[in-house]
């Protein structure tokens, strides 16, 4: 343990400049051997499982020249679930920059602006009191919760019209206690909901159709695009609230701004997910020490961490306790742990 | 309305919740010059400055810059304009002195342009004539206090603005390293022509380096015109509660406040007084 915070601590000291332009071309073998990983992970999301399939069979039922069970695995079921976790995680990661970003709190991620426990809330009441079954129709329950929650808390952070940093990652902290002690009384007092909820609330991709993503697309896409426009202004916005200002920066509309696109890109990902937590704690936490600090590459640079940590959380769960599955979410909670312990004494340092 | 960097204030009312900080300030602080803005702890000073750089919104009353209401102006507009060495400001992690430089550019930036060769040229500017450039691919937090001044004023130099408001530059820093920050303001302004307002706490070094001096006592305006004229006995005792005669400094002739024997353990000779 003590080595491996090390070798972090000095990666960052060697950490590019931050507020230079961004130069594509500098950083592009760090962009292909993300690609090439990023490649691998899908490969290998694809080919194994409780029923381990071969390469090559994976890449005849891509190109669809295989037929049989294997090929109906990879293209029926493991296609879309690997289609899936790359969304999920690129959007949790660049939520997680943002979420960075306007908190100035490199503790910071979509989960502590409650978006989890919101979303978490939303679809065990929906479940309780509509009867639902099916985690398709969770989607807008799960969406609806997350952005409530997002809204709650920035209401919570708000100090004489400003949204104080402190206040809101402390506000969502809070807020997030509160609706998990109100999802498991919902849960406690329903053995029905409890079934049906409780694997949902694990955070899992396992068994989702592509039909689960089409609907936040646009809310993905959004997301992405208001978060790499508020990028340039969040290096500003890292001087404190008063540099940021006097450099031209309307820092409330930008913290808006970043909340919004952090409700949208966390919110459609927990809405086609579950609640999967450390991954936009971890993302930018990887980017950082590559590229540095400058938030127009470090935004974008989650796009690949993010759909990464995912998938390889999600491949190691189906392999650990074989032929049976451990959810997505419980795995980046076993690994995120220690993550979150590493971080929080590099930054008490 | 002419560009003479003149910034003034009608009336102005400065609140934190419902404590009033600043009351009913009618003030103008001439353009092409130095002023210093002087008082007792918690007179206000540094509310006062936060709400010329609209870090803070006036209760009551506006401020101006060549006669229009700064309120009026877009974030970007005024950061053209106008440049800001918080108190304390934050420092980014890792974060080096060129790219905490560069960041003063971004008024100056859209989206989606690329870094231009002015850009780079008003930071290369603010690096030299900060004494920086030896520095600038260290990072910021392992730098003495004297160094990491002279970048963050390096900062708002590179954001080119005619106009330059300092909160209490030289806390901190050690007598050495107050006189550099201090040349440094003086020679923005002799040589290239800056407005400049700081918050000062040295009533010495106000006298010294400003051309024009806003004393605060609670709030309220006490007094405001040169060094030489303002600064006396009288207004001391008033502001600052503190007996003494003020005398020319023997080195520059500015005034210069000496308290009152009695407010002293040591004596060398008999005093006078």
């Amino acid at each position: 343990m003590p080595n491996l915070s090390s070798l972090f601590v000095t990666a960052t000291e060697r950490a590019a400049p931050f507020g230079e332009p961004p130069r594509a071309l500098r950083h592009l073998p760090l962009f292909l051997g993300g690609i090439g990983a990023l490649a691998l992970c899908a490969a290998l999301s694809l080919a194994l499982g409780a029923r381990s399939v071969p390469l090559s069979t994976v890449l005849d039922a891509l190109s669809g020249h295989a037929e049989g069970r294997d090929a109906l695995v990879v293209t029926g079921l493991r296609l879309p679930r690997t289609v899936i976790g790359l969304a999920v995680g690129a959007a949790l990661g660049v939520a997680g920059a943002v979420a960075q970003g306007i908190t100035r709190n490199p503790l910071a991620s979509p989960t502590t602006l409650g978006i989890n426990a919101g979303a978490g809330f939303a679809v065990v009441v929906a479940i309780f009191a509509l009867k639902l079954t099916d985690p398709v129709e969770y989607v807008w329950f799960a969406f609806a919760g997350a952005a409530g929650a997002a809204v709650f808390a920035q209401a919570l952070a708000r100090r004489a019209g400003d949204i104080d940093p402190v206040r809101l990652a402390l506000g969502g902290t809070v807020l997030q206690l509160v609706l998990l002690s109100w999802t498991s009384a919902v849960m406690l007092a329903s053995r029905r909901t409890l079934d049906e909820a409780r694997f949902w609330l694990a955070g899992s991709i396992a068994g989702r159709q592509l039909d689960t993503l089409w609907p936040v697309l646009p809310t993905l896409v959004v997301g992405l695009l208001l978060a790499l426009a508020v990028s340039p202004a969040l290096n500003a916005l890292a001087l404190g609230d008063d540099s940021a200002q006097a450099l031209g920066v309307p820092v409330t509309r930008i913290r808006l701004a970043g909340g919004i696109a952090v409700v949208l890109l966390a919110g459609s990902a927990v809405a086609v997910a579950g609640p999967v937590a450390f991954i936009g704690l971890a993302a930018p936490h990887l980017v950082r020490p590559l590229l540095g600090g400058d938030h127009r590459l470090l935004v974008p640079g989650c796009l690949i961490p993010g759909p990464l940590l995912l998938l390889t959380a999600d491949v190691a769960g189906r392999l650990v306790i074989r032929p049976a599955e451990l959810e997505v979410g419980i795995v980046t909670a076993f690994l995120g742990a220690p993550l979150l312990a590493l971080l929080a004494r590099k930054v008490a340092r | 309305m002419t560009t003479t960097n003149q910034l003034s204030t009608q009336g102005l009312d400065l609140r934190y919740g419902d404590r009033l900080v600043v009351g009913g300030l009618d003030l103008t602080l001439p353009g092409g010059a130095v002023t210093a803005i002087v008082g007792p702890n918690a007179c206000g000073k540094s509310t006062l400055l936060r709400g010329l750089s609209r870090l803070l919104a006036p209760a009551a009353g506006t401020v101006t810059l060549d006669g229009a209401d700064i309120h009026g102006m877009s974030a970007r507009s005024l950061a053209l304009r106008m440049g800001l060495l918080p108190q304390q400001p934050v420092t980014p992690e890792a974060i080096t002195v060129e790219a905490l430089v560069r960041l003063g550019r971004y008024p100056h930036q859209r989206l989606l342009s690329p870094w231009s060769a002015a850009d780079q040229k008003a930071v290369d500017e603010a690096l030299e004539r900060t004494g920086t450039t030896g520095l600038r691919d260290q990072p910021v937090d392992q730098l003495s206090g004297g160094q990491r001044q002279r970048a963050w004023i390096a900062l708002a130099l590179a954001q080119d603005t005619e106009l330059l408001l300092l909160d209490e530059p030289t806390t901190f820093l050690d007598l050495r390293h107050q006189l550099d920050v201090l040349d440094l303001v003086a020679a923005l302004h002799a040589e290239a022509g800056r407005t400049v307002v700081m918050v000062l706490h040295d009533l010495g070094q106000a006298a010294r380096y400003a051309d024009h001096m806003v004393v605060l006592k609670d709030g309220r305006l006490a007094a405001a015109g040169p060094p030489a004229e303002v600064l006396d006995a009288d207004l001391v005792r008033s502001v600052f509660d503190v007996d003494c005669r003020v005398i020319p400094d023997p080195e520059t002739g500015t005034p210069l406040v000496v308290p009152k024997g009695s407010a002293a353990r040591h004596t060398a000779a008999p005093a006078t007084a």
